[in-house]
């Protein structure tokens, strides 16, 4: 019999703030100090921060186009060690989401490289977006962070 | 966030220090392009060693500086970004530019 486990979550975070760019790095650090309790590897920190660096970075320019909206994220951690977290805009909403998956494609122009997705999908476990037009965008990433034993020495 | 630029001859070096995203990424590139279009540089060195973080807007700052590179008939150098940025860096594919140092393109040999 395969044993079927239900993961609980242990912890929960949510905020909200504006979609200025200087909250870009405020975004990243508050997650990151979150996250911390998990006790993570610097790598797998570094993975979350520039994934989110990445979707906030989408919600300011692509999705309230570099005008002022709110961006809101919740974060939860389970009792396996997984991290969810969802950031939210009730910005424009992306026309063909397949296509702005695609690497290296952008609709932003000046030096936007287009790999904002490619980057939460390659540094995170999963990514599920959710979008409609005129009303906004959802995504969801999740990362399973390694639980190391704790030393007491 | 800081940007330390010194130019000797036909090299400019920009030691980058802080974090590259969308919100730093304009002040660097301003920085530098004011240097870059006043000296004409043949040799651009972006200097990564300081740099603590840096998401996609690092890879367009990086593309944005070959290409005016190429139009001044100059060429641009990358050097010692980490294995955390390698792993951006390898995912947009700018390794094919050849703009690494050799130390950042041997890398993915011993990950």
């Amino acid at each position: 019999m395969k044993e079927v486990k239900i993961m609980k979550v242990i912890n929960e975070m949510s905020m909200s703030f504006l979609s200025r760019s200087s909250n870009e790095s405020f975004a990243r650090g508050a997650i990151s100090s979150f996250i911390a309790q998990l006790d993570p590897t610097i790598d797998e920190l570094a993975d979350i921060k520039t994934a989110i660096s990445e979707a906030v970075t989408n919600c300011i320019v692509h999705a309230y186009n570099n005008g002022i909206g709110t961006i809101y994220i919740t974060s939860k951690i389970f009792d396996n060690g997984k991290v969810s977290i969802k950031i939210r805009d009730k910005g424009c909403g992306i026309e063909d989401i397949a296509q702005a998956m695609e690497p290296l494609f952008t609709t932003a122009g000046g030096e936007r490289a287009g790999l904002g997705f490619a980057v939460m999908q390659s540094f995170m476990d999963k990514l599920k977006v959710i979008s409609k037009k005129g009303k906004g965008t959802t995504i969801t990433m999740e990362k399973n962070i390694i639980r190391r034993p704790i030393r007491n020495e | 966030m800081g940007v330390k630029i010194i130019s000797q001859d036909n090299v400019m070096i920009a030691s980058l220090d802080g974090e590259i995203d969308h919100h730093t990424a304009k002040d660097i590139r301003e920085n530098i392009d004011f240097e870059v279009n006043m000296r004409h540089p043949k040799l651009l060195i972006l200097d990564f060693a300081k740099i603590q973080f840096m998401d996609s807007s690092g890879i367009g700052l990086i593309m944005g500086r070959y290409k005016i590179m190429k139009t001044l008939s100059g060429k641009l150098k990358v050097t010692n970004a980490s294995a955390y940025m390698n792993k951006i860096i390898r995912l947009s594919g700018l390794g094919a530019l050849g703009v690494l140092d050799e130390g950042s393109e041997n890398y993915e040999g011993h990950k």
